[in-house]
């Protein structure tokens, strides 16, 4: 799988963490998004996929 | 159809039906995505269903300024006025918005939020020994609802708990709809100059929170100590209404739905505790009178054209009761996944501060049932006062006992 962020995008709600803390994480000074795993494995699509979903700022994309 | 037609908005809730959303905006979700409601005189768009609210929220074409002609105003007060209220960057556009609501993110970070998971235990823990400790009944709003959220921005933002009854007093004419624009210009006032008292006490003497932490935005030139009062009065004034509403209103759905009352009360499992949150927060949606935009540019949208000066209203809370996004929306059901609700609002002005009240509330829930399992009402729930009348819903006081 793929997953891309736009930190530019990204407003630090936190809601890619809260999804899947094994792919996401947030930068210590501001919050921002911070991919920690550019190909994660498939048994986590499920939780990207809402990642994807539930971000705010669509900042998120994730190609299966 | 004139605008003199056109259904006003908001809408009232049915008597004796405290939890859900008002009937008539259930019919319009019904018939139609889009419709024309009149707001103080003046026509708006109402986008009625879920999706769309999810896809129009997130559109920057649609602007959060109140400035902006067109901006339904929430109060009947003319945007310019209403800038007195202009409560930071709640109320502002990017690259405005996300560079001032930048400078604070870093205290409601997941893993920030997390580590104040055990001050904020102890808070609860603390507050219901008084609980147990004192007389009944009680009401739970003033004595731990309250409280709880209070306790905890006071720490976050390092404002002195000791000033609560100031801040709370004047708060609440801030979030009332039924006051006049001079009372909520004097309570607006009154916060703003507070909080500019404190960044400038901590401009002096920074200690090690998050108004100290703005101070240094302003020696380095990148804020002005205006700005950073104004976000302080945000703060402040989020962070506790809304969680301690959730907290009383949402332990009133529990006592009248004793099975779901019962999931809480009997679990220790973080997961279920989550899932809960989530349910209620989706059921109960307490920012009732909708998010509120105003056209920059046209956008054309389910057959029609949403012009540049129009206003758009958004009520999550019929969104989050939309049977197309959760099967059998009304019905309050702690197992369901509810996580993708509306209740924070979406696009770049959701609640900034989710993550603190997620955590606030999954240790209130997780722990006031358990530890007192026979609490119920104190009242008849026709005598418990609602806030119909607010832009947060909730209840004034809700008396109880165990
Ligand atoms: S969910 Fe979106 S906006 Fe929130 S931190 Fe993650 S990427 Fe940023």
């Amino acid at each position: 799988m793929k997953v891309i962020v736009d930190q530019d995008r990204c407003v630090a709600s936190g809601q890619c963490v809260l999804a899947a803390a094994e792919v996401f994480d947030q930068r210590d000074e501001d919050g921002v998004v911070v991919l920690l795993d550019e190909n994660p494995p498939a048994e986590l699509a499920r939780d990207l996929h809402h990642a994807e979903a539930v971000c705010p700022a669509l900042a998120i994309v994730v190609e299966d | 159809m004139t605008i003199d037609e056109a259904p006003a908005y908001p809408m009232a809730r049915a008597a004796g039906c405290p939890f859900d959303p008002p009937p008539r905006l259930r019919e319009l979700q019904a018939e139609s995505p889009l419709v024309k409601v009149r707001v103080f005189g003046r026509p708006a768009w109402l986008v009625t269903r879920y999706a769309d609210q999810r896809a129009l929220l997130a559109d920057a074409r649609l602007s959060s300024d109140v400035t902006s002609p067109g901006y339904p105003s929430p109060t009947g007060a003319p945007p310019k006025s209403d800038g007195g209220v202009g409560i930071g960057f709640i109320l502002m556009d990017d690259p405005e918005h996300a560079r001032l609501r930048r400078m604070v993110t870093a205290p409601f970070m997941v893993k920030r939020v997390e580590a104040m998971r055990p001050a904020v235990q102890r808070i609860v823990d603390d507050l219901i020994d008084d609980l147990l400790a004192g007389p009944k009944p009680v009401d739970l709003m003033e004595a731990f609802a309250l409280p709880v959220p209070s306790l905890v921005i006071c720490r976050l933002l390092g404002v002195p708990y000791t000033d609560h009854d100031f801040f709370q007093q004047n708060s609440k004419q801030l979030i009332r709809l039924d006051v006049s624009p001079e009372q909520r210009a004097t309570a607006h006032g009154n916060l703003a100059g507070y909080l500019d008292n404190l960044v400038g006490a901590k401009l002096a003497d920074p200690g090690d929170d998050l108004l100290s932490g703005l101070t240094e935005r302003i020696k380095a030139g990148e804020l002005s100590r205006q700005d950073a009062a104004g976000m302080g009065v945000l703060l402040l004034l989020a962070g506790h209404e809304t969680t301690a509403n959730m907290i009383a209103l949402g332990t009133l759905a529990l006592l009248e739905h004793p099975e779901q009352f019962a999931v809480l009360r009997d679990t220790t499992d973080p997961a279920v505790v989550k899932g809960a949150v989530e349910e209620l927060l989706r059921y109960l949606n307490i920012t009732h009178n909708g998010r509120r935009r105003a056209v920059l540019a046209d956008i054309e949208f389910e057959g029609q054209v949403l012009r540049a000066g129009d206003g758009v209203i958004f009520p999550n809370d019929i969104g989050n009761r939309d049977p197309a996004a959760f099967p059998d929306p009304d019905r309050l059901d702690l197992g369901r996944d509810a996580r993708r609700h509306v209740a924070f609002g979406f696009g770049v002005h959701q609640c900034l501060g989710q993550p603190l009240a997620r955590m606030e509330l999954q240790v209130v829930y997780g722990t006031l049932y358990r530890r007192i399992p026979t609490l119920r009402r104190a009242a008849e729930l026709a005598e418990i006062p609602f806030k119909h009348d607010g832009s947060v819903y909730g209840v004034h006081a809700l008396p109880v006992t165990w």
